[in-house]
């Protein structure tokens, strides 16, 4: 059962994020980085990270989707980037991507082994990650918020700044 | 094998008590609104010449809406029109499988526990489940490819996020209280006595973030106070193009809604099956008598209590919706972010020194 569920959310997941970097139009990309991103969240409470899970959905999938989803279709772009620039984005991001997951094997190949799922069970217990956030990682998880605050006030002073000009 | 026979039995139980009551609750407004405005309500249905005071009008509701012609118009997106009041009605069903109903029931050495889905972050599981289903109302609006849907369910998005915020903010309090995501222990932990005689439900240690809980939760059922999604006497919802059964599961899911926040109340300030002074042996009350119960009728007792507070809080819901008049937009968001998020975040920090001074 477990087996089946694993492929079947896998597949999926795989699937939906081929095509979002094959469709054209914008707001199917959304969704089915949305589908890519519940199918993990699938995947994470399939080896008993619950609260991982749960928290996947939560933030990816709810919260930070939706605002993409709606400026989408807010604004309804229908063309991509003019073909002129397309070409260079396009050998940039393949140098990117091949960048990027050689650091993440290389950062990985460690724990690539059969059945690597101990300490899944303590972690996806809330309240010793509470515990281990507020006190060990206390830290980079304060400076963590405050980065977030800064984009926050930083995100509000650049809608703001029209209004000032007019006023003095 | 007979575990996933008692998984089984006990989803179709959830789902047919989640239905049955969703027909029933549609009745129970027609009713309750034609009381609040002096008429007579549905009552014409009819089986063999027996009316019931109306009571066979919700299955005639269905099995019009059954019949009546699908369309969908040439212009939408024809896959995700359809797709879409699907995405709202499953996830807001879904989210039935975390509450518990009773506490658990011992055959023999069997223990059956009164819920599906005991996962240990109950209360994030049902938040995700119901920030998905805005998916639905986006979708709807979008796939209609209607000027009017679209700014309808923009509208409706809109205000659903604002108030997840405040939704949020407010169950913090009874988390540090009832220090557990798990809707069972949240539950156990308000069997409790305060001072000796009052039980110790949310209501009593959080009532401003009862207030809280319930005007967010109330706006996230789309319902008249906060009906700016859909407006069904003036301003154009989302669901405008749907017909028939696609536009049936859309009002399935809004009275769905009422329902999982009844439950959702219950359970987080109303006790959920907790019957005051009822142990596990029975009833012991706090001026000295006792009445010693058999396991299986204290558990009838605790499922009643539980349907009983979830009634009261549909009923509750349908008397508000009768009631006030709509917000006004700008009221509404003021109201989200102004009132209810500032206020949920003065709760959490009383919450914490009442706690630290009690400690």
């Amino acid at each position: 059962m477990s087996y089946f569920l694993f492929f079947l959310l896998a597949i999926v997941s795989i699937a939906s994020i081929l095509a979002m970097i094959l469709t054209k139009n914008q707001a199917y990309n959304a969704l089915l980085l949305i589908l890519a991103f519940t199918c993990t969240g699938g995947l994470f409470a399939l080896i008993g990270a619950s609260f991982i899970a749960t928290i996947q959905i939560i933030i990816y999938a709810g919260a930070i989707m939706i605002l993409f989803v709606f400026v989408i279709m807010m604004i309804n772009i229908r063309d991509g980037i003019p073909p002129e620039r397309k070409k260079w984005t396009i050998y940039f991001s393949i140098f990117v991507a091949v960048v990027f997951l050689a650091e993440l094997f290389f950062a990985l190949k460690g724990t690539l082994a059969p059945l690597s799922t101990s300490g899944i069970e303590q972690s996806s217990d809330p309240t010793s990650l509470g515990r281990l956030l507020f006190t060990e990682y206390l830290y980079p998880f304060e400076i963590t918020s405050i980065l977030i605050i800064a984009a926050l006030v930083g995100s509000i002073v650049l809608v703001k700044k029209k209004e000032n000009n007019d006023s003095n | 094998m007979s575990e996933i026979l008692i998984i089984l039995i006990k989803v179709v139980l959830a789902l047919v008590w989640l239905l049955v009551l969703t027909l029933y609750l549609t009745w129970a407004e027609r009713k309750e609104s034609a009381v609040i405005q002096d008429r007579i309500g549905a009552n014409r249905a009819a089986i063999f010449g027996l009316r019931m005071i109306g009571l066979f009008q919700p299955f005639c509701d269905a099995i019009k809406m059954i019949f009546k012609e699908d369309f969908s118009p040439k212009f939408s997106r024809r896959f995700l029109h359809t797709t879409a009041p699907l995405i709202s009605f499953v996830f807001v069903a879904v989210t039935i499988s975390a509450m518990p109903f009773a506490s658990p029931l011992h055959i023999g050495d069997k223990i059956i526990t009164m819920q599906i889905l005991d996962i240990n972050v109950g209360l994030l599981f049902i938040l995700a489940m119901l920030s998905l289903g805005i998916y639905g109302i986006i979708l709807s609006g979008w796939s209609s490819n209607n000027r009017y849907t679209m700014l309808g369910s923009l509208r409706g998005a809109a205000q659903l996020i604002s108030y997840e915020v405040a939704l949020g903010l407010s169950l913090i309090g009874i988390i540090m209280i009832f220090p557990s995501l798990q809707l069972s222990k949240v539950v156990t932990f308000q069997g409790d006595l305060l001072f000796g005689f009052l039980p110790k439900w949310g209501i009593f240690l959080q009532p401003l973030g009862f207030l809280i809980f319930f005007i967010a939760a109330l706006a996230e059922t789309k319902r008249v106070p906060f009906d700016l999604p859909e407006g069904e006497s003036e301003i154009i919802g989302f669901f405008a193009e749907y017909s028939g059964l696609k536009w049936g599961l859309f009002m399935m899911t809004d009275f769905m809604e009422i329902i999982i926040i009844s439950c959702l109340t219950t359970t987080f300030f109303f006790g959920g099956w907790q019957v005051p002074f009822l142990a596990a042996d029975g009833f012991h009350f706090p001026w000295g008598g006792e009445w010693i119960l058999a396991h299986g009728v204290v558990i009838l007792f605790q499922v009643l209590i539980f349907n009983l507070k979830v009634f009261f809080f549909c009923w509750l819901q349908i008397l508000i919706r009768w009631t006030y008049p709509r917000y006004r937009y700008d009221q509404l968001m003021d109201l989200g972010w102004k009132a209810l998020i500032p206020l949920g975040l003065i709760n959490i920090v009383v919450t914490g020194i009442v706690m630290s001074i009690i400690k």
